[in-house]
């Protein structure tokens, strides 16, 4: 694949790589299609499927037999849409289909692979993923649903299914079994990924900037108190919370570790600093920043390999995004392309891949995100219009929530960064700080 | 308002002051007493029963001296408590205090000083431009900016509580610069000894 070929082949990207950041990436995805064309699957099948990166091959989901099948046919539909990597394609009625498929017809409507799924009676679902050019089932997947049928853990057993489909088609797991984190009207709420199932989680009144834990299990979160603000931890299976000691009057922006036994978060009384915790063994907490006066060092975010934290600091006299190792040393500015005296670089997210830095530009005309190249600086732009905060990656790299004005009241947003693709998440009153879960089906 | 009632000296004005100022100067004025009867005053017995008139007459007059004292301290004291609890404001993106800001500031270090009990806590704010976590910090500095003022000026330290409510608390709503303006600021509160507060002399 040449460079050309990329660049046609991504027409709605929005990013402007870099001559050099596309050679990487040509790199990088040649060697995932040799491995894609090598890898054997546990059930002995080799994948004959390819998967182009930029492109989005045609899926067809056949009608689906069994209790809820129009149900799950809309979901898986509608997950693989989400995922912005594959087309699906789901012609409306017609009957499960019996015996051996039709590939010339499925190949015909432009389909690369056929799901065929089907509810058991014992209630699961079993799907059978088909190679259209090779006529033949290529992986087979099954999943149990948990009762009631419809409800939260019932369509999220569904959307691990969808994932799992995404992953047989294009060596990528998808991102459909994820929960969002967010705040609204002065307490944490929670959605599913697909929009659904969107309610506050009880006892988190005065929460704001959550974090998930890698386990999916707990929450940490800013609390706005009277006398300040304080690091919480909220367990949402046992649904208790405990206070995380700060350092100084106040306490915000926890971020956790990729191997989820260190928080880190900004403490301070007047300017402030980052500290490390161990929510869990209860050490005492390291001090990884020393701001002067009234620097302010807050807003972490850890590399996915957890020996890097960016951050906020403006220590130059406005905020910037730093870079620094996890235990403080060899700080660095990561955001090194010109500015304006009023303008600010805040909220950065790493990316999964470890890649890139998304972050928020503040200036007199509004508020974009941006993502930069860890390696060689280099920028790209993901939004350009109205007010973009709070960037949050999705566990593919690939997508992004965030608050966006622009639709009227500040709400939740969803960018696929490869193709500029956008969806809104959340409807109804003003929605922020969004925080993408890790995959919830893998970690229970 | 305050300052009509602050300029009452006199009795009639206090008590018409202290009716305008209904709700916020506590007792109301006693109960003037009947006035005496026209006639001449017979001698004997009746002596007893003018006496106790002219004594209440007496107790009436130093009542109502004695409310009109207690309503100027009322508003002395009232106007001591809003200088003290008086929002100062900041620019865009700033925590320094402001020149035009000073003399709110300025203000309350007599008050603080003539009333050693007092505890006040400086809450400072943001408008909601930019990030929401980074406003949390800006909020902090400006609340610690003020503090640092006063305790510059020989305020003890441990009087004064700082925190930040960032943007999270906003004073006027809108994304109008007039909005912005009014939430860019210091809030003080007293947190003990404002019961008892004390005008400087």
């Amino acid at each position: 694949m040449t460079r050309d070929s990329r660049a046609s082949g991504g027409a709605r990207v929005q990013c402007m790589l870099t001559a050099a950041m596309c050679a990487v990436v040509v790199i990088a995805s040649g060697a995932r299609q040799l491995s894609a064309q090598d890898t054997t699957r546990t059930q002995g099948v080799r994948i004959g499927l390819t998967y182009t990166p930029g492109t989005r091959p045609g899926v067809l989901i056949a009608p689906v037999a069994g209790p809820a099948a129009d149900s799950v046919r809309e979901l898986i539909r509608r997950d693989l849409d989400n995922g912005d990597r594959v087309n699906p394609i789901a012609p409306l009625g017609g009957e499960a289909p019996a015996g051996a498929l039709n590939y010339a017809l499925y190949a015909q409507m432009g389909a690369l692979a056929v799901v065929q799924a089907t509810v058991t009676a014992a209630g699961s679902l079993h799907i059978a993923v088909h190679d259209v050019g090779a006529a033949r089932v290529v992986d087979v997947i099954d999943i149990a649903l948990p009762q009631p049928m419809l409800g939260p853990e019932w369509r999220m057993a569904v959307h691990g299914a969808s994932d799992q489909i995404e992953r047989v088609v294009t060596e990528q797991r998808g991102i459909a079994a994820t929960r969002v984190l967010f705040e609204r009207s002065g307490r944490l709420w929670v959605v599913d990924a697909d929009g659904a199932n969107a309610h506050p989680i009880s006892g988190t009144e005065g929460g704001m900037s959550p974090a998930w834990h890698p386990s999916g299990r707990y929450v940490a979160y800013c609390l706005v108190a009277n006398d300040g603000q304080h690091i919480e931890l909220k367990d949402l299976v046992a649904g208790t919370t405990t206070r995380v000691q700060g350092h100084g009057a106040s306490s915000n922006t926890p971020a956790w570790s990729p191997d989820g036994l260190t928080l880190v978060f900004s403490s301070g009384s007047d300017g402030f600093d980052l500290f490390a915790a161990t929510p869990f063994s209860r050490e005492p907490a390291q001090r990884l920043t020393t701001g002067r006066g009234s620097v302010v060092n807050q807003q972490p975010t850890f590399s996915p390999d957890g020996r890097r934290i960016a951050f906020l600091s403006d220590r130059s006299g406005r905020p910037e995004v730093y870079i620094m190792d996890a235990d403080g040393t060899n700080v660095d500015l990561l955001t090194t392309m010109p500015s304006s005296p009023r303008s600010k670089r805040t909220n950065p997210d790493w990316s999964p891949d470890g890649k890139r830095v998304a972050f928020q530009w503040e200036t007199d005309s509004g508020i974009q995100l941006l993502a930069i190249n860890v390696r060689d600086r280099s920028v790209s732009g993901l939004t350009s219009e109205g007010r973009n905060e709070d960037p949050s990656w999705a566990p593919d790299g690939r997508h992004l929530v965030f608050s966006s004005s622009r639709s009227g009241a500040k709400l939740l947003w969803i960018l696929d960064v490869d193709s500029g693709r956008m969806r809104q998440l959340v409807r109804g009153d003003r929605a922020r700080h969004g925080a993408w879960s890790p995959r919830l089906d893998a970690v229970r | 308002m305050k300052g009509f009632c602050r300029s009452s000296a006199s009795l009639v004005l206090a008590v018409v002051a202290m009716s305008a100022c209904k709700g916020k100067v506590a007792p109301p004025p006693a109960p003037v007493a009947a006035p005496a009867p026209a006639t001449a005053p017979p001698r004997g017995p009746n002596q007893d029963s003018i006496a106790r008139v002219r004594a209440a007459e007496a107790e009436a007059i130093r009542l109502a001296a004695e409310a009109a004292a207690r309503a100027r301290d009322a508003s002395m004291i009232a106007e001591v408590r809003r200088q003290l609890t008086q929002t100062i404001y900041f620019d865009y993106d700033k925590d320094e205090i402001r020149d035009d800001q000073r003399t709110g500031l300025d203000a309350k270090v007599p008050i603080l000083n003539a009333n050693p009990n007092v505890r006040i806590r400086i809450a400072g704010h943001t408008d909601n431009r930019g990030s929401d976590e980074y406003n949390l910090a800006l909020g902090q500095r400006r609340s610690a900016a003020a503090k640092r003022y006063l305790v510059g000026r020989g305020i003890a330290e441990g009087r004064i509580d700082v925190v930040s409510f960032g943007e999270e608390r906003p004073a006027a709503a809108g994304d109008s610069e007039d909005a912005w303006a009014k939430n860019r600021r210091d809030e003080f509160e007293i947190t003990a000894g404002g019961d008892a507060l004390k005008v400087p002399r």
